[in-house]
C-alpha cells in the first residue's frame, strides 16, 4: 500500500465528515462558513452520504490489503464465473479477473481523479468567476470573451488533443487535464451570481461601513453566489467519472490492465446480455458515489441559506 | 440658522454623471451645500431627483457607469475627500461617515447573523477581536433599544421585525460613532409609529454621539421633526435650501410649495390631496431653461429660456427661481395642458 493513495482518498473526505460532526458544538456567531457546517450535520442525509463516500474512499485506499486478487489476476478456471459464484463475489470478466477486485482498485483512480480534478475546477472556476463579476466592466468583458473561446472548443476533443501532444498519461496529468477543461461552467454560473449580487444593498452597505473589496467579496457576496457552484461541482464529479471512462475507450487515460471505473465499463462494452455483472456493478458504484456527492452538494446549498431558519 | 464657520462637510458644484446608453444622465449636477458639525440637515425631493446618488457620492461609493466628474468639490472635516487615496477613503466610511439604508432588509447580508455584521464594523476599522468585537455589537444593539440583545444578535436579519432591523442598521452605523450620519429614508419602509420610534431614537443617539446628520427623504413631515435645515432637490439640483421653520411657513420655490400643498394634513377638510403635475423627466433630458418649468403653474417664457441661477431670499434662505426677479407673476395660471 503506497500512503500516498490514503493521503489522497482517505484524508479529504474523513476531514469532511470530521469537521462536520464536530462543528456542532461549536460557537454559533463564528461566520458563515461554520454556520454552513453546524447545519450540514443536523442534516443526516447528507452526513450519511458523506460517510459512504468516505468507506469508498477507504476501500480503494486499502484495496491492495482488502482485495482478495490482484486486480490483472486471471482466474483462468473461473473465465465468465457468475456473481455468487464460490471464489467471486462479484464474479468475472471474460479474461477470469476478479470483478470486486477490480472495482476496489478501480475506486482509487475514479474517486481520486473526479474529487481532485473537481476540487481544482471548482476553486478556478470560483476565483475566474468572482473576480470577472466582482470588477466588471472591461476587465469582466475580456475574461469572458475568452470564457467562451474555451467553451467553444468540446471538451473530450480538447483532452484529446492536450493529451496526443503532451504525450504524459500519468494520473496527475489527468487530474490536471480534467481540472483545467472543468470550470468554464462553474466559473460563468459564479460570476452571473456575483455580478447580481454586486450591487445588492447589502453589498453597497458593506462598502459603506469602510470594508475593503477583498472583505466584500469574500465575505459578504462569495456566500450569497456559491450555490450553483456548489451544485455544479457534486454533478461535475460524476461527469468527470464517466468521461474518464470515455477517454480510457480511446485510448487516452487510465491505461488498461489499471482498472478504473469507467474502463471495466468499457472492457464489458458489446457483452452486456449474457454478463450483466460485467457493466452492472461498477455502473451502480458510479450512480451510488455520484448521489451521494449530489447529496453532501444539496445538503451544503441548504445550509448556506439562512433563509430557511425558522422566524422567532 | 446661519452656516457654521467652518462646516463640517462642504460639498461644491457636485456633478455625477452616468453613461447610458441613451445618452449621459446627470444625476447630480451642480449641487453644493454644507453641514455644521451636530446640525441635522434634511435633504428633500421626489424619486429620481437625484438625492440617493448624492448621498452615495459623498462617500465615493459611485461604480461605473457612474461617475464624480472632475471639478466637484467634497470637503470633510477640512480634508478634500476626492483627492483622497482609495485606502483612506475607506477608513473614513463607517468610521467617520455612517450610512444607513431604506430597506434594512435588502441592506443587511441575509447570511450573517446581525450581531456579526455589526462586529465587522470594528473589526475592520478597529482591528478588535472577535470577542471585542462581539461585546461591542451587542453594547451597541442594547444603545439602540433592542431588547435582549445578546440573544437578538445570533439572529439573521430575516427573524427580526423591520423595526428591529433598522436599528441593527443604526447599530452599525453608529458603532464608530461618526462625526456625520447619512440616513437615506431611514423610516420610509416603516408602519408609521415605528417611524416615530425610529426618528426619534436618532435624535436622541445623536445628542449622545455628537453627529451630523444628513436626512435624505421624500417626506416633509419627517423633516418638519427633526431637521433645523432643509435642502430641497429637484432634477439634480438644489432649488431652494431654508431653515425648517422659514420653509414651512415662506417656501419660495414653486417646486417646494407643490410639495407642502401634497403633504396630507391633520384638521385640513379636502376630498384629495393636491399633487404636482406629471412626473421628474429622465436625467437624460433634463428640459432647457428651468427644469421645473413644464410641472409650474407660474412658468413663463423667461423659465423656458433662461436657466435659473441660485437667488439670495433671506440669510440663510435661497431659491433657484426667477420669482426671486419677478415676484408680481407669482399668480396661478390654468393648470398646463397635459396628456
Amino acid at each position: 500500500m503506497r500512503p500516498s493513495w490514503v493521503a489522497i482518498l482517505v484524508l479529504p473526505s474523513a476531514a469532511l465528515v470530521v469537521a462536520i460532526r464536530a462543528s456542532a458544538n461549536s460557537a454559533a456567531h463564528a461566520g458563515p462558513w461554520r454556520r454552513v457546517l453546524e447545519r450540514l450535520t443536523r442534516d443526516r442525509a447528507s452526513l450519511a452520504a458523506a460517510w459512504f463516500v468516505l468507506a469508498l474512499c477507504a476501500i480503494a485506499a486499502l484495496a491492495p490489503r482488502l482485495a482478495l486478487y490482484a486486480p490483472d489476476y486471471q482466474d483462468a478456471d473461473a473465465l465468465n464465473a457468475h456473481p455468487l459464484s464460490p471464489t467471486h463475489a462479484l464474479g468475472t470478466d471474460l479474461l477470469g479477473r476478479d470483478l470486486l477486485s477490480r472495482l476496489m482498485h478501480g475506486g482509487r483512480v475514479s474517486l481520486a481523479v473526479a474529487m481532485l480534478s473537481v476540487l481544482l475546477s471548482t476553486t478556478v472556476g470560483v476565483v475566474y468567476g468572482a473576480t470577472a463579476g466582482f470588477y466588471g466592466g472591461r476587465v469582466d468583458s475580456i475574461m469572458m470573451r475568452t470564457l467562451d473561446a474555451a467553451i467553444s472548443v468540446p471538451r473530450v476533443l480538447l483532452l484529446l488533443a492536450v493529451f496526443a501532444l503532451w504525450g504524459h498519461q500519468s494520473i496527475t496529468a489527468l487530474v490536471l487535464l480534467m481540472g483545467l477543461t472543468g470550470w468554464f461552467g462553474i466559473s460563468r454560473q459564479v460570476r452571473a451570481q456575483v455580478s447580481a449580487a454586486r450591487p445588492r444593498e447589502y453589498a453597497v452597505a458593506a462598502r459603506a461601513l469602510g470594508a475593503p473589496d477583498a472583505r466584500v467579496l469574500w465575505r459578504h457576496i462569495l456566500p450569497n453566489a456559491l450555490s450553483p457552484a456548489i451544485v455544479a461541482a457534486s454533478l461535475g464529479i460524476g461527469n468527470v467519472i464517466i468521461l474518464e471512462a470515455g477517454l480510457s475507450y480511446l485510448g487516452f487515460g487510465v491505461q488498461p490492465p489499471r482498472p478504473s471505473w469507467g474502463n471495466i465499463i468499457q472492457d464489458s462494452g458489446g457483452v452486456l446480455s449474457p454478463f450483466w455483472w460485467m457493466a452492472i456493478f461498477p455502473g451502480a458504484l458510479i450512480v451510488a458515489t455520484v448521489l451521494a456527492f449530489n447529496m453532501i452538494g444539496d445538503g451544503l446549498r441548504d445550509a448556506m441559506d439562512p433563509r430557511q431558519l425558522p422566524r422567532s | 440658522m446661519t452656516p457654521p464657520t467652518t462646516p463640517l462637510l462642504s460639498i461644491a458644484d457636485l456633478r455625477t454623471y452616468f453613461r447610458t446608453d441613451e445618452g449621459i444622465a446627470r444625476a447630480v449636477d451642480g449641487v453644493s451645500f454644507h453641514i455644521g458639525a451636530r446640525e441635522t440637515v434634511g435633504l428633500v425631493g421626489e424619486s429620481g431627483c437625484g438625492k440617493s446618488v448624492t448621498s452615495l457620492s459623498i462617500l465615493r461609493l459611485i461604480t461605473r457607469p457612474g461617475r464624480i466628474e472632475e471639478g466637484s468639490r467634497i470637503e470633510f472635516d477640512g480634508r478634500d475627500l476626492m483627492a483622497l487615496p482609495d485606502g483612506e477613503m475607506r477608513r473614513i466610511r463607517g468610521n467617520r461617515i455612517s450610512m444607513i439604508f431604506q430597506e434594512p432588509m435588502s441592506a443587511l447580508n441575509p447570511v450573517f447573523t446581525v450581531g456579526d455584521q455589526i462586529a465587522e464594523v470594528a473589526r475592520v476599522h478597529d482591528g478588535a477581536s472577535r470577542r471585542d468585537a462581539w461585546a461591542r455589537a451587542v453594547e451597541m444593539m442594547r444603545v439602540t433599544g433592542i431588547a435582549d440583545p445578546a440573544d437578538r444578535a445570533h439572529q439573521y436579519p430575516h427573524q427580526l421585525s423591520g423595526g428591529m432591523r433598522q436599528r441593527v442598521m443604526i447599530a452599525m452605523a453608529l458603532v464608530m460613532s461618526p462625526a456625520l450620519l447619512i440616513a437615506d429614508e431611514p423610516t420610509t419602509a416603516l408602519d408609521v409609529t415605528i417611524q416615530a420610534q425610529i426618528l426619534e431614537l436618532l435624535a436622541e443617539l445623536q445628542g449622545r454621539v455628537g453627529m451630523a446628520i444628513l436626512l435624505i427623504t421624500h417626506d416633509l413631515g419627517v423633516i418638519a421633526e427633526v431637521a433645523s435645515r432643509v435642502i430641497v432637490m429637484y432634477a439634480g439640483e438644489v432649488v431652494e435650501e431654508a431653515p425648517v421653520g422659514e420653509l414651512f411657513a415662506a417656501a419660495h420655490h414653486p417646486y417646494t410649495e407643490g410639495l407642502l400643498a401634497a403633504m396630507p394634513r391633520l384638521g385640513r377638510e379636502r376630498d384629495r390631496l393636491a399633487v404636482i403635475p406629471g412626473t421628474v423627466p429622465p436625467p437624460t433630458r433634463w428640459p432647457a431653461g428651468c427644469r421645473f418649468h413644464d410641472r409650474c403653474p407660474y412658468a413663463w417664457q423667461r423659465c423656458v429660456e433662461e436657466h435659473p441661477p441660485i437667488y439670495r431670499i433671506g440669510p440663510a434662505h435661497v431659491s433657484r427661481c426667477h420669482l426671486a426677479e419677478e415676484p408680481e407673476r407669482r399668480v396661478q395660471r390654468a393648470p398646463p395642458e397635459r396628456e
